[in-house]
């Protein structure tokens, strides 16, 4: 049992495996987050009651909630991808968090966007400094150095430890800033709705919640494989599998 | 052990002479932290009460970019010239030497700001209780500033234009520094006290010390190639 999974992960390190196998994976990935999308937003948009303080405008956290969950976890994916890559010198781990970035930046700036739009009716103001939304602010900040030096670095060799390096320095950093931010606002005292108890949500609420937040996570999955097949062909442009790959030009 | 410590003592005497050989350098950053202080009177507002409300923060982002300047020198020169590759040959652990090199770089920069900042303090009004805890936020910063940037110098130095990238990649880890020490700074203004705040700089101190060096050196192994 354990031999099978140990040699599943070991096959699918390889890069030629794991080209063959997540192109298999990609439609029905990409099938499970189109029924899981559909019914979120169905559920959220049609089904679910307005809330009773806050009327419509509430159901942007369908939208926000998922996309802040999502932002926190690609970082800490990233590092586990990163540490993976450092420790064990598996190439696809680090192909996988260098085409995680930019998904997880707009994952990032999502939320924020999103939560600003919500912020204007609610609390009169398209931004505050809320502890949330400042340590948001910051995690896109870690997104974007890293991208920026990733992209600066031009071996890709170097750039992607150079990379995994920064990244677990900033998810050791990303709790000290979080409770930081939180310690600075609190001692600041923000405006007062920004504290409102968070009250036990709806069932009516939450499944459809829970369906975007799946459909969030399976989005994630789909194009993450996506890209890093690109990045993966392009790396490996020289080498025996994809030039066989090519000449038989069944490429999708 | 023995060889181990003469070695950290070395490097440390080595990087100290370097640096005072180039005194006009380290003269700089000390400007641009007086100057930027200077400028905040002058572009808000020279009342005293507002000055006093905003002086902790302003000496402290001063304080911060003043030393994402000097950063730099950390291991540029070194790295010009090679001596780096030959720190990293070396069979002592890596790890010591950084912190060698880092604490270097924090008496030739962050402690001189360390002595300047009460003057500072003076033109911004702040209270005598102040002017105190903000000695000791600075005590326990500045190697933490030294400490954390030295992994940004570390990835970024073998890049031509590494200098934008660096503070890029250093300001926000940077954030939790700022916060306690501020903080510390105004609650000792209001007659507060501060011994929290001091503890969590020291706490993160702490930390920094014990892992930004292995940090760092995994960072320069990679930049070196």
């Amino acid at each position: 049992m354990w031999n099978a999974i140990a040699l599943f992960f070991h096959k699918l390190a390889s890069p030629k495996h794991f080209y063959r196998i997540s192109g298999r994976w990609i439609p029905w990935l990409g099938g499970i987050t189109m029924m899981l999308l559909l019914s979120g937003l169905y559920l959220g948009l049609f089904v679910a009651p307005p809330d009773y303080q806050q009327g419509e405008s509430y159901r942007i956290i369908f939208v926000h909630v998922p996309s802040a969950w999502m932002s926190l976890f690609v970082y800490v994916f990233m590092a586990v991808l990163s540490a993976i890559h450092l420790i064990w010198n598996i190439k696809l781990a680090e192909v996988m968090a260098r085409s995680s970035a930019a998904l997880g930046a707009s994952f990032t700036f999502l939320a924020l966007a999103t939560g600003s739009l919500w912020g204007k009716p609610m609390w009169g103001a398209w931004w505050v400094w809320d502890a949330r939304l400042t340590s948001e602010l910051i995690l896109l900040f870690l997104y974007l150095g890293y991208m920026a030096l990733v992209s600066a670095i031009e071996d890709s060799r170097a750039a992607a430890r150079a990379g995994g390096v920064l990244i677990l320095v900033g998810v050791v950093n990303v709790p000290i800033i979080h409770y930081s931010v939180e310690w600075w606002n609190t001692l600041h005292q923000g405006p007062t709705v920004t504290k409102f108890d968070k009250p036990s949500i709806h069932i009516s609420m939450l499944i459809p919640l829970m369906l975007m937040a799946l459909a969030f996570q399976c989005y994630y999955f789909t194009v993450v494989l996506m890209r890093a097949r690109v990045e993966l062909l392009d790396r490996e442009r020289r080498s025996a599998w994809v030039q066989e790959l090519f000449l038989n030009s069944r490429v999708p | 052990m023995k060889l181990l410590l003469r070695a950290f003592v070395a490097l440390l005497q080595r990087d100290l002479l370097l640096a005072f050989r180039h005194r006009g350098e380290l003269v700089n950053p000390l400007l641009f932290f007086m100057i930027v202080v200077t400028l905040f009177p002058l572009g808000v507002n020279p009342e005293e009460a507002l000055l006093r409300k905003i002086a902790p923060g302003v000496i402290w982002i001063a304080a911060l970019l003043a030393g994402l300047f000097s950063l730099e020198s950390m291991f540029r020169s070194d790295f010009d010239d090679g001596a780096l590759e030959q720190i990293v040959l070396s069979p002592h652990p890596l790890p010591v030497l950084v912190l060698a090199k880092v604490l270097a770089h924090w008496l030739v920069s962050g402690l001189p700001m360390l002595l300047m900042a009460p003057l500072l303090a003076l033109f911004l009004s702040m209270p005598a209780k102040a002017v105190w805890t903000l000695e000791l936020t600075l005590l326990a910063g500045t190697p933490l500033l030294s400490l954390i940037g030295a992994i940004g110098v570390a990835l970024t130095v073998g890049l031509r234009r590494g200098g934008v990238l660096l503070t890029l990649l250093v300001l926000p880890l940077y954030i939790p520094v700022l916060i306690f020490a501020t903080n510390a700074v105004t609650a000792a203004g209001a007659g507060m006290p501060v011994a929290g705040q001091i503890y969590f700089l020291a706490a993160l101190l702490a930390l920094a010390l014990t892992l930004a060096p292995l940090a760092t050196a995994a960072a320069l192994r990679i930049s070196l190639g």
